[in-house]
């Protein structure tokens, strides 16, 4: 059973004109009719590219942002319909890890105090002697020794603040955990240990978790199930191992063909579909499907009139969405990309002979190969 | 004679009342025309640092500079700063990770880029706004002749960074260096961004230098790679060589413990290293990664490691560590020259 379902969820912040007499004059469209069921005890990963609208959705199922429309649904209980009092009990079933947990947070405040906040405000039982308890419990379950309560966040590396951040959102045993991109602002050698803490806390805690990202070998590495946004939409969503071994979607191609792998025989060999322009602005999206103005697969009827909806190829993918009207026949290669717009370019390996801006344009003209992740072929 | 050498450079930082910090420490590579090289490292391992040693672009005062920076056999540090600023202009230029930092946000691009072109390439103003025009279109900006006359602001990142690329390859530098160029870019813009630099460095032939902390980048850029840690160098090879035989406790782990995309089993826990780079040793007692190394052994804190040159004389591979991955013996200053 899912544990969570969300329906046409929409958020629109309106913009405003004129001085005395505000006007809205538009809406930036930060999420626009996204639907999402997330498995009770599974992660659920989130990427797209900045400006897609992954935070605004996080905050928008936790309610710290007050959706234009849709529902939510937590464990049965329609969220939006709950009382201001009635949304506060039910809080503490779910939390929020941020980038950096410390940032927001009170640099005066000692971790103990920190940790104990929370336990206070939902009135956790025990009294001080059961929350001290608990604070010390928490530490030790996210791997810090207990000496650090008496500690203050600048005194701790980015990890160890993470790892904190990580224990406060475990205070009041929540549910869900949306983590907005947790490692991000970690070093590489810091990030495994957080990953691997997140999925430690999973098996035992049995939690279930989203988690948003925008780097897509991370939340490949974490995640049952992963949904790919662009413009405030979902375009494709799969089993994670299904997404990146055959992406459907012609912009999660692209953005899969874009990250970087650290091999370089893996790089010197793949192709890359390289993406003209940049992301539309959300607040005048373009017109039918929104990837239209940069898809290198985009075809004369439907792409540009029509919003392809999400759906699944029972066919020929099991349990695989997409959001193109064109999935299956770019699966089966019956049409071709773009032969201008998008350039597809066959790596120069670095130090080979030169290669020129020609030369890339000769190549695009010369046939494309639908690109991909790595070993996709 | 490489287009640039840098010879045991060091960098200190004191300020009155505290402990000097020693951000770099005795870092030594070249770069030749033509060629990228990569540095990788933690942050705060002192990349930035040294590109802003080579550069000339460190503060005059709190901080002391040793060691030797030669472009094209003229030797930098001891450089007055006028003739600096002249090589800073034609020679060598850089672009950083944000390019609000070093674009003026009250000058419009194209007075920007025709400045430096007038000024360091002795162009008439016609002259140098029609370059201007040509670098914009060279770097991929649509419809120049209209950027030209905006402002910064009114650039998306992606293409801001292609405004600071083009204003770098104005005068035809010999040597490039970029510091995390595309870490604030979404990854389809840095692909775009990298494939870029890619292609101005094959066709101008100038050398590169790529500081990143991502090694997807440096596999797919760079053919060779410096590994920093702690403010010093701690390995360096050819790029696939790094690869194939990481040969520091360091850069093994950190490779291990990089999530990929095309990871076949991506369900194991990942392999990790313990601690943070907080957890160090200066580098005159011991080994800096010590606290955090699996292979660490009691002659890893008696004095600095030292240089093991693993690799053959026509294909280096330096490594400072006395118990190198790979290798048996344990490594001391009497038993590494081999
Ligand atoms: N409070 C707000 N008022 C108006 N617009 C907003 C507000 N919050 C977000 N937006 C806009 O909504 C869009 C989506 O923003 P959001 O922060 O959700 O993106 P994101 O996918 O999380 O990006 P990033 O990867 O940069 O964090 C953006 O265009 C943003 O400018
Ligand atoms: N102006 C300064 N005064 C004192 N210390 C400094 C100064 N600039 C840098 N440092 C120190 O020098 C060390 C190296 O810094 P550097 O900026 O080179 O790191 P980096 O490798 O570029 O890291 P990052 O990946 O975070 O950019 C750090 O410990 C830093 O705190
Ligand atoms: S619907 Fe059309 S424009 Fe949109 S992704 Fe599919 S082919 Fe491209
Ligand atoms: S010198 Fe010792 S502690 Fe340092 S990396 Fe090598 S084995 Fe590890
Ligand atoms: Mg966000
Ligand atoms: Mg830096």
């Amino acid at each position: 059973m899912s544990l969570l379902e969300v329906r046409d969820l929409e958020v629109h912040f309106p913009i405003k004109s004129g001085t005395l007499f505000q006007r809205t004059v538009g809406a930036v469209k930060a999420v626009d009719g996204v639907d999402l069921d997330i498995e009770a005890g599974t992660t659920f990963g989130l990427v797209g590219e900045s400006g897609c609208g992954k935070s605004t959705l996080g905050r928008a199922i936790m309610r710290l942002i007050e959706p234009t429309k849709g529902s939510v649904t937590l464990d049965g209980q329609d969220i939006l319909a709950l009382s201001e009092r009635k949304m506060r009990s039910v809080r503490r079933q779910f939390q929020m890890v941020f980038q950096d947990p410390m940032a927001s947070l009170d640099p005066r405040q000692s971790v103990e105090s920190l940790l104990t906040e929370p336990l206070r405000a939902h009135k956790f039982p025990g009294g001080s002697a059961g929350h001290a308890k608990r604070v010390r419990e928490l530490l030790d379950v996210v791997g810090l020794p207990e000496s650090v309560v008496n500690r203050y966040p600048h005194e701790f590396s980015g990890g160890q603040r993470q790892r904190l951040g990580i224990a406060r959102a475990l205070a009041l045993n929540p549910a869900l955990i949306i983590a907005d991109e947790p490692v991000s602002a970690l070093d590489v050698s810091i990030q495994a240990q957080v990953i691997n803490l997140l999925k430690e806390l999973q098996e035992r805690f049995s939690l279930t978790y989203v988690v948003i990202a925008h780097d897509l070998a991370v939340v490949r590495h974490i995640s049952k199930t992963v949904a790919v946004m662009y413009l405030g939409g979902i375009v494709e969503q799969a089993p994670a191992a299904d997404l990146y071994r055959q992406p459907l979607h012609p912009y999660t191609k692209a953005l899969m063909s874009a990250v970087p792998v650290p091999d370089p025989n893996v790089e010197e060999t793949r192709s890359r579909i390289l993406l003209q322009g940049d992301l539309p602005s959300p607040a005048n999206p373009p017109a039918g499907c929104r990837f239209h103005t940069r898809c290198p697969w985009k075809q004369a009827t439907k792409c540009d009139t029509e919003r392809p909806a999400l759906r699944e190829l029972p066919l020929v993918a099991p349990g695989h969405k997409v959001a193109c009207h064109y999935a299956e026949d770019i699966l089966a290669g019956k049409i071709t990309p773009h032969e201008v717009r998008p350039e597809e370019v066959e790596l120069t390996p670095a130090g080979s002979s030169p290669g020129s801006i020609e030369a890339t344009e000769a190549h695009v003209a010369g046939g494309l190969t639908p690109g991909g992740p790595p070993g996709a072929h | 004679m490489s287009l640039l050498e840098v010879r045991d450079l060091s960098v200190t930082f004191t300020r009155s009342g505290q402990q000097p910090v020693r951000a770099v420490d005795g870092v030594s590579f070249d770069v030749a025309a033509g060629q990228s090289v990569g540095i990788v490292g933690e942050s705060g391992s002192g990349k930035s640092v040294t590109s802003l040693a080579v550069m000339g672009l460190l503060p005059s005062r709190g901080v002391s500079v040793g060691g030797t920076v030669t472009l094209d056999g003229n030797e930098l540090t001891s450089m007055d700063q006028r003739a600096l600023r002249d090589v800073r202009g034609r020679d060598v230029a850089m672009i950083f990770q944000d390019p609000m930092t070093s674009l003026n946000p009250v000058v419009t691009i194209g007075r920007q880029l025709t400045e430096v072109l007038i000024r360091h390439a002795g162009l008439a103003k016609g002259e140098a706004k029609a370059e201007a025009e040509q670098l914009l279109r060279r770097v991929g900006i649509p419809d120049p002749v209209r950027r030209l006359g905006e402002y910064p602001h009114q650039l998306s990142g992606g293409m801001r960074q292609r405004v600071m690329i083009a204003i770098a390859i104005a005068c035809r530098p010999k040597l490039l260096i970029a510091d995390e160029p595309t870490t604030a870019l979404d990854v389809t813009i840095q692909a775009q961004i990298l494939d870029l630099l890619r292609t101005l460095v094959a066709e101008s032939g100038c050398g590169m230098i790529m500081i990143t902390h991502d090694l997807g980048v440096v596999a797919g850029l760079c053919d060779d790679v410096h590994v920093m840690y702690s403010g010093r160098i701690v390995e360096s090879a050819g790029t696939k060589d790094l690869f194939a035989r990481p040969s520091h406790p360091y850069t093994d782990g950190l490779l291990q413990s990089i999530p990929r995309i095309d990871d076949d089993d991506p369900d194991n826990l990942l392999h990790t290293i313990p601690g943070s780079a907080r957890d160090t040793v200066p580098w005159d007692r011991g080994c800096a990664f010590q606290p955090r190394c699996e292979r660490a052994v009691a002659e890893c804190l008696s004095g600095p490691p030292p240089v093991a040159e693993l690799g053959t004389p026509i294909v280096p591979h330096p490594v400072r560590c006395v118990r190198p991955v790979g290798e048996d013996v344990i490594l001391h200053e009497g038993n590494v020259a081999r």
